[in-house]
């Protein structure tokens, strides 16, 4: 271990005026392993896309160095011919393809121009399998057919064929069992000792201190320390301290908190995989919420609180549900989502786009959407006149930013399009929200204003389950933190007891305890 | 990003309604062109009756072809559904000795049990709309020849199912001074009336809008609308006046535009169909039950196919295997010219009877004017083909 590989020099990257890196430094030696570390939005995986090409040369400041020679990559394409190969979290794999044409997708084995050459594919793909511990599948099963772990291998055979010198991994174990990880850091270290090198982006410290020679802590797009292994100790509460080490500011509004008796309660969850019928998502969940309380759900991303709040608001996701619901002390039906609408339940979505709003529509029909029975007589006639009166009010009220009601939301910015997706569900008068994600990929401004909203509705005697992968949000508005982690409560923390360190901790004793 | 909100911006529903009004314009356009090209022909009171007698069944469609065009899909059974339906009533008149009433009935029926069937595989199984109505096309197109073994059913002795598609309402014919033609009094009071209560009705809307304290166009807007409108109207009902009376299947027409407007517009259900057409998964998180307004969708369309089908059998005076042929393609055609998206969520039932009449004046100018049927289609397809073109063209360039 001695040359450098690569070098990142001063790299800063913007977006639209805010940094997302500032001056970030990365050196890469040749065969080692090199963790890279920090919260959800610190800037790893931009790094990685400057790095791999994904944001073309010029879109950003300072300079790449691989072998000692600056390189320029316009794209993928580019930093591929140089040995560099990115895998996503999302794998880019086609699922009704075979291994074999998914091995070499892009790069087809051919004879004459154009024309595949299918001995050679499916030799070759067998001999990259081999190199990944996957001899014994046949290289003509669909990859929808092989789980996610071997589809994870795959993507590295098809790595391999590009004649690897650098491997990028974005969190490749997100989506795995024990053992499946297992095997894959088991493949990396023999990868590495056949002289690859690789840089792996991930949130599983126990898996970076089993096998990082390397690691670097990026947080708000800065670099904060670069650990040696061999010459200093690996301490994950090291590791934990550097991501999350920052001091809040005031970015929450104060709210007088008022918290009643038990309103909503969810006892004994399980749910299932929507797809795969024996994969247990959620395990024996049990939380509740009372009344005038925001309650957070922390947790990384992947550990199943989306999957838990969809399965609870009326059952939208997973299969072989079990477990039951209270509302004020009574068990509920809320089998479907008009049940859950009924009995008082709102959910807020993460994805606005794909699952909150009709974005060809305008304001006003999207914020009534949920509501149109209290817009409409018996026979379920609108009464349009009272329609308009109501979005007005809430364009006010949560000072959505729009021209008038009738513009149509596609046109709205992120967080104006979630103040109409919060209207549509207050316009409901519902008893519990359950909000996930609700700042995601809006401005701090915005951000601010959707706070003041959840103090307003917690004032009026609403309970809200807040689900947020940032930290400093679940730990500013919550009055008490459910830790989630792989489908499982793993803690409950009061206000008073909760900081980043001490849900860092919950859920790393937590991992461990499934181990 | 920006360029693609920026187009989602432009397709706004105001765009929609300006697409329409092109659209208007358009029909009013191309029938100057025709009555001028046929020296005042298309003009005649005689050819206004056979405009609305001749596309009766297209109209019919469309508005049930329009709700399943807003869900993001199409139904290709139509054409042989209509045929069904016809070749069911004409067996039950002609070979069962049945009254009409009977066989009316027995049409309806056969309407909601296909739209049932098909409503069943859409919705409930989520088999593709378009797998399920290209297999009963086939299936209702076969179904006709067992039921008509081959021949071609009537004529219908009942007075009552031949009046349907072909008598008129009541006339009461007035010579004014010395003229040499007759008018239809009744006629012209529907047309009065109407206009009456077009401007009764805008007046209100203005009120309760005030009362509101919301924002009121500009009077002279009113206006305007309301006059092309009464005018319209009224050219239509005097030439009527001046030619047979009112046709019984135009009240039947109104009757439907009517309603299939008023869900569209002003109803929870309809609300529900454009939200589910514009985003699905959306619709369904936001506690609508997708899967009823999809059945009740194509349970719809069953049952305009059946009222399609009883007028088209009842204007032909007999049931014949071939009926309805391609009509599917018609309805659709009519939807898309007359504004309606391709990928759901937006069109309104006027636009659609606009595109359907749009499609009728083209064929009898086209008809008057001897061009050879051959290329009569080529004509239509070439009409549809380039105003979609047109409109997303110019969307596309104002996107940008």
């Amino acid at each position: 271990m001695s040359n450098v590989l690569l070098e990142m020099r001063h790299i800063t990257k913007e977006f639209s005026g805010v940094k997302a890196l500032d001056d970030v430094n990365l050196t890469v030696k040749e065969g080692e392993i090199h963790a890279l570390c920090g919260e959800n939005g610190a800037g790893k995986s931009t790094l990685m896309n400057v790095l791999s090409g994904v944001y073309p040369h010029g879109t950003y400041l300072g300079e790449i160095l691989l072998d000692g020679k600056e390189c320029k990559f316009h794209d993928i394409k580019a930093s591929e011919n140089q040995g560099i190969v990115i895998i996503h979290q999302e794998l880019a794999l086609s699922p009704y393809l075979s291994i074999a044409e998914n091995v070499f997708i892009g790069n087809e084995q051919t004879k004459v121009s154009g024309v595949i050459d299918w001995n050679k594919t499916r030799a070759h793909s067998a001999d990259l399998l081999k190199k990944v511990g996957l001899e014994h599948e046949n290289v003509n099963t669909r990859i929808m057919d092989i789980g996610v772990g071997k589809q994870q291998l795959v993507e590295i055979a098809k790595a391999l064929s590009k004649k690897v010198k650098l491997l990028i991994l974005d969190e490749p174990t997100a989506a795995l069992n024990d053992e499946e990880s297992n095997k894959l850091l088991i493949l990396l270290k023999k990868l590495q000792s056949e002289g690859i090198t690789s840089i792996m982006i991930s949130h599983k410290l126990n898996e970076i201190s089993r096998i990082a020679d390397v690691i670097t802590v990026i947080r708000d797009g800065k670099l904060i320390e670069t650990i040696q292994r061999d010459t200093e100790p690996v301490n994950e509460d090291r590791i934990i301290k550097g991501m999350v080490g920052r001091e809040l500011v005031n970015r929450y509004p104060d709210r007088e908190s008022n918290i009643g008796e038990v309103v909503f309660e969810v006892r004994n969850w399980n749910v299932y995989h929507p797809l795969e019928a024996n994969r247990k998502v959620i395990n024996n969940v049990n939380i509740n919420v009372r009344k005038g309380e925001v309650v957070g759900l922390a947790g990384l991303m992947g550990a199943g609180r989306t999957e838990l709040a969809m399965s609870i608001f009326g059952r939208s996701y997973g299969q072989k549900i079990t477990g039951s619901i209270f509302k004020d002390g009574k068990e509920i039906n809320v089998h479907t989502i008009t049940h859950a609408v009924d009995n008082g339940l709102a959910y807020v979505t993460e994805d606005r786009k794909t699952y909150g709003l009709i974005l060809i529509d305008d304001v006003k029909r999207n914020m009534t959407l949920s509501s149109l029975d209290s817009f409409s007589n018996k026979f379920g006639v609108l009464n349009k006149n009272e329609e308009i009166l109501a979005a007005e009010e809430y364009k006010k009220k949560i000072n959505v930013k729009a021209n008038s009601i009738e513009q149509v939301v596609g046109s709205l910015s992120g967080g104006n399009q979630q103040k109409v997706v919060l209207a549509k569900w207050i316009l409901t008068h519902p008893d519990v929200l359950i909000m996930d994600e609700p700042t995601r990929g809006i401005d701090v401004g915005a951000k601010y204003e959707i706070y003041c909203v959840i103090n307003q509705l917690v004032a009026e005697g609403k309970s809200i389950i807040i689900i947020s992968s940032e930290m400093p949000e679940i730990l500013g508005m919550a009055d008490r933190v459910y830790v989630v982690n792989e489908g499982e409560i793993a803690g409950e923390l009061s206000k008073k007891d909760a900081t980043q360190e001490s849900i860092m901790k919950c859920i790393m004793s937590h991992q461990k305890e499934v181990k | 990003m920006g360029v693609n909100e920026q187009k989602i911006k432009k397709n706004s529903l105001q765009g929609a309604d300006l697409r329409q009004y092109g659209m208007m314009i358009a029909l009013i356009v191309i029938f100057v062109m025709f009555s001028i090209a046929t020296q005042g022909k298309l003009f005649y009171p005689d050819n206004f009756n056979n405009l609305i007698m001749q596309n009766s069944y297209i109209v019919i469609l469309a508005c049930g072809m329009l709700l399943c065009i807003l869900t993001g899909n199409v139904d290709l059974s139509v054409g042989s559904v209509v045929a069904f339906v016809g070749s069911v009533s004409a067996v039950v008149m002609v070979d069962y000795k049945m009254p009409a009433w009977v066989a009316i009935i027995a049409g309806l029926a056969i309407g909601a049990l296909v739209g049932c069937f098909q409503g069943f595989f859409i919705a409930f199984m989520q088999i593709p709309a378009f797998i399920v109505t290209l297999a009963d096309m086939l299936i209702f197109r076969g179904l006709t020849m067992v039921v008509l073994t081959g021949r071609t059913v009537g004529p219908f002795s009942d007075a009552l199912y031949n009046k349907i598609a072909n008598a008129y309402l009541p006339t009461y014919f007035v010579r004014f001074g010395t003229s040499t033609v007759e008018f239809d009094m009744i006629s012209l009071i529907v047309g009065i009336t109407a206009a009456v209560l077009v401007i009764i009705m805008e007046i209100r809307n203005r009120s309760i809008k005030r009362k509101y304290s919301f924002f009121v166009t500009p009077a002279i807007q009113s206006i305007v609308k309301i006059a092309v409108i009464i005018i319209v109207a009224n050219i239509f009902t005097y030439k009527l006046a001046r030619s047979s009376g009112l046709p019984i299947i135009l009240l039947i027409l109104v009757l439907i535009i009517v309603i299939y407007s008023f869900i569209t517009q002003n109803t929870v259900a309809g609300r529900h169909i454009y939200a589910l057409g514009g985003n699905a998964k959306a619709a369904m998180l936001s506690g609508i039950n997708t899967t009823k307004v999809m059945f009740f969708v194509y349970f719809s369309m069953g049952i305009m196919c059946a009222v399609a089908g009883i007028v088209l059998s009842s204007r032909n005076g007999a049931a014949t295997p071939k009926a309805g042929d391609s009509f599917e393609l018609d309805a659709i055609a009519a939807c898309y010219i007359g504004g309606a998206s391709t990928t759901g969520g937006v069109g309104t039932v006027i636009g659609a009877v606009v595109g359907a009449l749009i499609m009728g004046v083209l064929n009898m100018g086209m008809s008057l004017l001897g061009v050879p049927v051959e290329w009569q289609k080529v004509i239509k397809g070439t009409v549809l083909l380039g105003a979609v073109s047109v409109d997303l063209i110019s969307k596309r360039r104002s996107g940008n």
